[in-house]
């Protein structure tokens, strides 16, 4: 694939992505707020790393700066390489994105299952030309490896938001790239597709693939290799998921209002909804008990 | 994947065809439609309705056809087919299935030249001679042009369509505000400026049509080619920016089309309403499509549409004559609550 073009140097070899002091703020010029400040990342590549983390930590603005969605502050390397040194189609064949929810326009709606799909090709198909029996052949397996592949003809407004969201992820696929980095990809999806969507990853990341996922379920993010938790714009941990420590770290970022329980199908995260929360609220309780 | 590969996806041909077998017909029935009422539209005028092959022995009502007739009829098709295209593209470029061509403030721009060229000259657009007539035409060209330009320059670029989208109204508010003073201060134009803000496609001759399907023809060409982006900006601008699409030059790319069909229909036919929003929304009634096929789909039916209003406008109160903007601005307002209730109902 790329490897042709941009021969991978030996000691980058094993990093998809990295990341050196990256800086990110958003929004308009006079209130502007500092998303990620000084963040260090490098992701190991044939590897599927979670990225998990409070509410507002950062996360999806982490994922969008390393697929070069965002104006930014320091370094990001792609496969060894700058970003910016990428061009365009090739970082976009090499490297996949995939929106947080499901997020797209009414104007998708009047697009078969199969056009949507399709786009998935428009790294790879020639300015002007129709596309190929290897573009047909991607769409296809993309289709049948998240069951969509039945509703190729309906209008991709007339499906469901789980339904919606297996279009999409298999729009991800059809780019066949080597690095996907997926934003909250379960959104929607029912338990059964979801353990299919951790199998569908384990595959690619069997064949060599690099996946990187922004998740809220922190039982299937622990499915995953490595564990990368962010909070208040900076990295807290990063680690591998199955150490007890990472799994400490996770527990510590939630403020302790998560437990990481072993179970007979693995590690499951729980709630805690015995612990007090911190803050004003816990003095709040107080007040209610009659002692 | 299945080691057998299936019939349906071996042939690319046959892959899309369950589409084009939908397109196609669409595609001829409109052409069709438009030939056919276009040579009975011959034959209607000030004088009643009369068969054209009767009117074309005699050599009087013949010279009627060919040069006034045939053109105006004819441009009324062009124009119809210049705002569909820019409507459709517009639908896409702003994400926003009930973007006007008219948002990017060409529309306002070509009115403020006109009202003033008019205050300047003096002179009625229905009454004007050849040469007035031409320095209307490029006064409202050159105005359409300089209000999109303005509109860029105020969002500071295409970067944010939002941006684009806001000061486009903007842009339109502020000029309309400018046209209607120059109304007032010279009171002698208001008749004139009336027939050009209600539209009307009766003073397209030879040279407007041939400018119009000159400027079609590119457009539509460029359309099509950048269909695909706008395909793409369905799924959000980050995801179409994932996918290798350099956005700003491409934006500005749909941008240029837009300014270009709409400065061009309005230009030669004053300010036609609805044309440009209905004709992609009726195309997509009918068919589900990309935007490949929605731009050549939306640009027939723009031009189906503005020639049966031209005909109605000319026919219903004989020897009268609506504006043409006036009916399509009934019809198309008509259709969008129609369509509306349809929607929330």
């Amino acid at each position: 694939m790329t490897t042709a073009l941009h021969p991978i140097p030996t000691d980058a070899a094993v990093l998809a992505l990295a990341a050196q002091r990256l800086r990110v703020e958003l929004g308009p010029a006079r209130s502007r707020r500092r998303v990620l400040d000084g963040v260090d990342v490098a992701i190991r590549a044939g590897c599927w790393t979670s990225i998990v983390g409070p509410n507002g930590a950062g996360k999806s603005t982490l994922l969008r700066a390393l697929a070069g969605l965002l104006p930014v502050q320091g370094r990001v390397s792609l496969l060894g390489h700058p970003l910016a040194d990428w061009p365009h189609r090739q970082r976009a064949r090499t490297l996949a994105w995939l929106a947080q929810g499901g997020a797209v326009d009414a104007g998708a709606d009047d697009l078969t299952v199969y056009d949507v799909a399709m786009l998935g090709r428009l790294p790879h198909r020639g300015w002007l030309a129709p596309p190929s029996l290897a573009d047909h052949a991607a769409v296809e397996a993309a289709l049948r490896q998240t069951q969509a592949w039945e509703w190729r003809e309906r209008a991709f407004g007339t499906l469901s938001g789980g339904e919606r969201q297996r279009v999409l992820l298999a729009r991800l696929l059809a780019v066949q790239a080597s690095v996907l980095l997926m934003d909250e990809p379960l959104a929607n999806l029912d338990p059964p597709h979801q353990a299919d969507w951790v199998a569908l990853v384990r595959a690619l990341v069997a064949q060599g693939s690099t996946v990187v996922s922004v998740l809220h379920d922190l039982t299937i993010a622990l499915q995953a290799d490595e564990l990368l938790i962010v909070a208040a714009g900076a990295v807290r941990y990063h680690g591998m998921c199955a150490a007890r420590q990472t799994q400490q770290a996770l527990e510590a970022v939630f403020d302790q209002r998560v437990r990481v329980v072993g179970s007979d199908v693995g590690l499951v995260v729980v709630p805690d909804v015995s612990s007090t929360p911190p803050g004003s609220l816990s003095s709040g309780t107080t007040s209610w008990n009659p002692s | 994947m299945k080691p057998s590969v299936s019939p349906w996806f071996a042939s690319p041909t046959l892959a899309a065809s369950p589409r084009s077998a939908r397109c196609w017909p669409l595609a001829a029935a409109l052409v069709l439609a438009a030939a056919v009422l276009g040579t009975l539209g011959l034959g209607v005028g000030s004088t009643g309705i009369e068969p054209v092959w009767a009117m074309l022995a005699d050599p009087i009502a013949a010279q009627i056809v060919w040069d006034i007739r045939a053109p105006r009829t004819l441009g009324a098709w062009a124009a119809g087919a210049l705002l569909g295209l820019a409507g459709a593209v517009a639908q896409g470029l702003f994400r926003n299935p009930l973007a006007d061509p008219f948002l990017l403030g060409s529309a306002a721009g070509a009115s403020l030249t006109v009202a003033l060229a008019l205050a300047a000259l003096g002179v009625s657009p229905f009454a004007a001679t050849w040469i007035v007539r031409l320095g209307l035409t490029g006064a409202a060209f050159l105005g359409a042009v300089a209000a999109v330009l303005l509109t860029l320059a105020l969002a500071r670029g295409v970067q944010h369509t939002l941006r684009l989208l806001l000061a486009g109204v903007v842009v339109g508010m502020v000029l309309g505000a400018l046209t209607s003073l120059v109304t007032l201060l010279v009171p002698d134009v208001l008749q004139a400026m009336q027939a050009f803000l209600l539209g009307s496609t009766g003073f397209v001759g030879w040279s407007a049509c041939a400018i119009m399907m000159a400027v079609g023809t590119v457009c539509i060409g460029a359309a099509w080619a950048l269909a695909r982006v706008l395909d793409g900006l369905t799924l959000g601008e980050a995801t179409a920016q994932s996918l290798g699409l350099p956005l700003a030059p491409l934006r500005l790319a749909l941008v240029a089309v837009i300014a270009l069909a709409t400065g061009t229909a309005v230009t030669q036919t004053g300010l036609i309403a609805f044309v440009g929003l209905a004709a992609p929304h009726l195309v997509r009634t009918l068919v589900k499509v990309t935007h490949g096929w929605l731009v050549a789909l939306a640009s027939l039916m723009g031009g189906l549409l503005l020639m049966v209003a031209d005909l109605l406008a000319r026919g219903l109160v004989a020897p009268q004559e609506i504006p043409v903007g006036v009916l399509t601005a009934v019809l198309g307002g008509g259709y969008l609550l129609w369509l509306m209730h349809r929607r929330t109902g």
